[in-house]
């Protein structure tokens, strides 16, 4: 994928809509990027950490069963086996890297699920920085056993209780937090998304992960997938699947929450410092995405993917909660691995599609973004309430 | 030059310190009265503070005003309504979040603003990489666009904004969102910054929120913004008199500076 422009455009989306105060940090963030991404010493450093702490490189998983159910061969990703259960592992690593190599000692992260919320933990503890989490109160009633494990990481917890109490309003506070410390605090951004350089600099973490795939698939001789299929919701294990494969024939999927598909039923708008789609009310106020999963309820996406979109180099289509739920199971009893809810919104449309949008024999490469393990108790309580 | 950039010059030139209130409106169904009290009071500009879902740059005061104004069924549109009727004498500026103006057209925004009586936006997401576009729509229907200068603001990038800002330059008190606990601030030193490079008056903002800081802040610019202790009062049940009070207290605070 390409990079974007001098004030981080891709196409007509992404850019910097952020109040002057923020404006001196963003760019200091971009030109200590610019320069940490071009600097070997960095990238060993950045790259030793992911194989000793972070558990890469991730293995590709051949799924023989659900392969012969759906009549494709289907391969897996495996970013639930890195450290923490997620793909958020590979971009935390970077960020904490840059915020010691900018002279800060905090980071600052939102979180929904509490995914990047426990890797911004684990990322500062092994770095020795300080880290206090943004989550939505709504959100820390839903997931209490990963603010637990926020706070036996050495993190402070700040749960937010404006406006919808969730992943948007966690943005909010934590963007309005950053205003009052820049000079030593960094904002651990989790998602391919707010103002430039956080959609190209997170794409760029999380391109290990397709890269990494694309070689694996090459060199047990799948070659190129004929798809590639990633959960979206602001959209960064998309982005970093996305990397590895766009120079290449295979067609690129993201799989957006019904409740949440800033593509499939919001129109372009300004949230969050970048332009890009949006679900919005006909007067251009933010509406509140509805998801099963606490990760993809966002009412946005990350710009590039807007784009990706806009020249229909990727395309995206969404899953539905019942869907999601479905998926989650069918993995689980035939290839013995349980999905995170968001994930399982890709294996949903894969599910789907296998002989439809898919057409019988494809090779389908899905990114298993994160384990389930954090989202078992809200699906015993989903399915014991319909039973 | 702007409307707005001759008022303002001429509240200056006439040897006043401006005083520039802040509204959220929709937040009550008599709110146009609290601007009327306000001006009444000694304001010589208002702004007004149309409500966003989302507003990144405002401090838990506004916030829980912009959210009363928005379950009231506030919009862009139909506070401009109430603007069209509302005939105070004095420059309104408009203070809000990108995206209202972006998804309603900015074209047809700056029209609309312009149609219900607006001089100015403060538009605090919009940075001057993204404001072309925006300060064209505005400035085709003589409306300004007023940039805002923070501490954080290196001398060469004051030096950007201050060429670019219209009407005056809203120099930001502190590093904080709106309403945060005010002690002096680095006002002084930021608009010191402005002055190095242009004679645009230089208003202070973020941070001001009695009639003592309003008077110290004046002393050094040509004038100050007070939005959330205003705002505070409103939501603490205080109506058009309490209004025209704590203004008037603000008032004879800047004459002494």
């Amino acid at each position: 994928m390409n990079d974007p422009d001098a004030l981080g455009h891709f196409g007509s989306f992404g850019g910097r809509f952020v109040p002057e105060a923020l404006m001196p940090a963003c760019l200091e963030l971009e030109e200590a990027f610019r320069d940490a991404w071009a600097d070997l010493t960095f990238l060993d450093e950045y790259h030793g950490l992911l194989r000793e702490f972070g558990g890469r490189p991730t293995p590709v998983t051949y799924c023989d069963r659900l392969s012969q159910n759906l009549g494709i061969e289907l391969y897996l990703k495996r970013e639930d086996l890195a450290h923490t259960g997620s793909h958020k592992i590979n971009n935390v690593i970077g960020q904490a890297l840059l915020t010691k190599r900018m002279g800060k000692s905090r980071i600052i992260a939102e979180t929904g699920a509490g995914q990047h919320g426990v890797a911004s933990a684990t990322a500062a503890a092994k770095l020795g920085l300080e880290c206090t989490v943004y989550m939505g109160e709504l959100d820390t009633q839903r997931q209490a056993l990963n603010v637990f494990r926020m706070e036996l990481l050495g993190a402070t917890v700040r749960p937010v209780t404006s406006g919808s109490k969730t992943l948007k309003d966690a943005v909010n506070e934590a963007m309005r937090e950053w205003v009052t410390c820049v000079d030593t605090t960094h904002y651990c951004l989790g998602s391919v998304m707010g103002p430039h350089p956080f959609p190209w600099m997170v794409r760029e973490f999380q391109s290990i992960l397709g890269r990494e795939a694309a070689s694996q698939l090459d060199e047990r001789g799948v070659g190129t997938p004929d798809m590639v299929v990633a959960c979206v919701g602001g959209g960064s294990n998309a982005a970093g699947l996305f990397a590895g494969f766009a120079n290449s024939t295979a067609r690129l999927i993201g799989v957006e929450a019904a409740g949440g598909s800033a593509i499939g039923i919001g129109s372009p708008g300004v949230l969050h410092g970048m332009r890009s789609m949006l679900i919005q009310s006909d007067v251009g106020q933010i509406e509140e995405a509805h998801s099963i999963s606490a990760g993809l309820d966002y009412p946005g996406i990350g710009p590039e993917h807007a784009f990706l979109a806009d020249i229909a180099r990727a395309e995206y289509y969404s899953a539905s909660d019942d869907e999601v739920l479905d998926a989650l199971q069918l993995l689980s009893r035939l290839e013995g691995i349980i999905p995170a809810l968001e994930t399982a919104h890709a294996l949903a449309w894969v599910f789907r599609e296998a002989g439809k949008l898919i057409p019988s024999g494809s090779t389908v490469l899905v990114n298993l973004s994160g384990r389930g393990d954090k989202d078992v108790a809200q699906v015993l309580e989903i399915l014991r309430s319909q039973s | 030059m702007t409307s707005l950039d001759v008022a303002l010059r001429g509240v200056r030139d006439g040897g006043r310190k401006a005083l520039v209130p802040y509204f959220v409106a929709g937040l009550s169904d008599d709110w146009p009265d609290h601007v009327r009290a306000a001006v009444h009071a000694g304001a010589d500009a208002v702004e007004i503070g149309i409500p966003f879902s989302d507003p990144m740059m405002d401090g838990v005061v506004i916030q829980e005003a912009a959210d009363i104004a928005l379950r009231r069924g506030t919009t862009l549109l139909s506070i401009l309504d109430e603007l069209s009727a509302l005939d105070v004498g004095v420059p309104l500026v408009a203070m809000t979040y990108y995206n209202l103006f972006h998804h309603l057209g900015l074209e047809r925004s700056a029209g609309a603003l312009r149609a219900a009586g607006i001089s100015g936006t403060i538009v605090p997401d919009l940075p001057i990489e993204e404001l072309g576009p925006w300060q064209s729509a505005c400035n085709d229907q003589d409306v300004a666009c007023v940039l805002m200068v923070a501490p954080s603001t290196p001398l060469d990038r004051v030096e950007r904004v201050n060429a670019l800002s219209q009407g005056f330059v809203y120099a930001s008190a502190r590093m904080a969102v709106t309403g945060a606990a005010s002690d002096g601030g680095h006002a002084a030193d930021v608009v010191q910054r402005v002055r190095l490079s242009g004679d645009k008056p230089v208003y202070v903002g973020i941070g001001i929120t009695t009639p003592q800081q309003a008077e110290t802040a004046a002393g050094f610019a040509d004038g100050v913004i007070v939005g959330t202790a205003l705002v505070q009062r409103l939501l603490n049940g205080e109506g058009a008199a309490g209004v025209e009070s704590f203004v008037g207290d603000l008032r004879r605070a800047i004459d002494a500076a």
